[in-house]
């Protein structure tokens, strides 16, 4: 029978804030990370089941739902700033809250120390590659794209 | 205990949906034509059938999230935890019979 073992929690240096120096197993203080990042995934949740719900609704339930859905759709939505900036929230939010999401269980079942840290870098590399894309997707989009001055087809262009 | 499983592995699904939604998503910015080929080659039974299945897990997600909010926050969380999980299934469930019969006549039926 070997004893059971009571590991340090793995979710940065806890202890830091409110709890007294004399319970922090590790010494050092990490600030209040962890309980910010709890703190975050709560506020994001109401707010992304509000974008996330009405993104649904508006591209799937309404109108032709997904038949709908083309290059012409996309560019009609883009075309006001309101659709921008709800799928830009919706971008920068789902990503944190789904990224720290994935951390956590990373931290929870990956026990060696090297295959979580290397996890967490994929997973932040990744995470950033695709904030970044999308960000600048919906901020450089061009509803009617013209390549060596020919219009691209099925663009969503004004008639001439 | 198995709200706390599904809320996970529901978080996971919707966490590589996401970089593959993105990554679609931006092929608007490669050209009309790539975006409409993916896109179109998205609308078959099949894949209505995996929409309706990632609405599941949103959904879920959602409402037993919002629950999760309630149980840390308010004052009476905790002693109607279970209460409040039943409430989260049948709006679950209530919702997605009405996504369902929506989506799925429209993605499955004539056009």
């Amino acid at each position: 029978m070997s004893a059971t073992q009571i590991q340090t929690p793995r979710s940065g240096k806890v202890g830091a804030g409110r709890v007294a120096p004399k319970y922090n197993r590790n010494g050092s203080s990490k600030g209040n990370f962890e309980m910010l990042a709890w703190l975050f995934m709560r506020l994001s949740g109401v707010v992304l089941v509000v974008l996330i719900f009405g993104h649904l609704f508006v591209n799937l339930m309404v109108g032709g739902g997904i038949h709908a859905v083309d290059f012409g759709f996309v560019a009609g939505k883009w075309a006001d700033p309101f659709w921008q900036v709800w799928d830009l929230a919706m971008l920068w939010l789902a990503m944190l809250h789904g990224s720290n999401g994935v951390r956590t269980i990373i931290n929870d079942y990956a026990e060696r120390d090297a295959t979580r840290l290397w996890l967490k870098i994929v997973l932040y590399a990744a995470a950033a590659a695709i904030v970044i894309l999308g960000t600048l997707v919906i901020f450089t989009f061009n509803p009617c794209p013209v390549v060596d001055g020919v219009q691209l087809p099925g663009g969503f262009c004004p008639a001439p | 205990m198995w709200s706390w499983v599904g809320h996970r592995v529901t978080g996971v699904v919707i966490f590589f949906f996401l970089l593959v939604h993105v990554l679609d998503t931006s092929l608007v910015r490669v050209s009309p034509e790539a975006y409409n080929a993916v896109i179109g080659s998205y609308k078959n039974p099949l894949m209505a059938l995996g929409e309706t299945g990632l609405v599941a897990a949103i959904v879920f997600h959602a409402f037993n999230g919002l629950r999760i909010i309630a149980v840390d926050f308010w004052k009476k969380g905790a002693k109607y935890q279970r209460q409040m999980l039943w409430t989260v299934l049948a709006l679950w469930v209530i919702v997605m019979v009405g996504f369902s019969i929506r989506h799925l006549s429209l993605a499955l039926g004539g056009h």
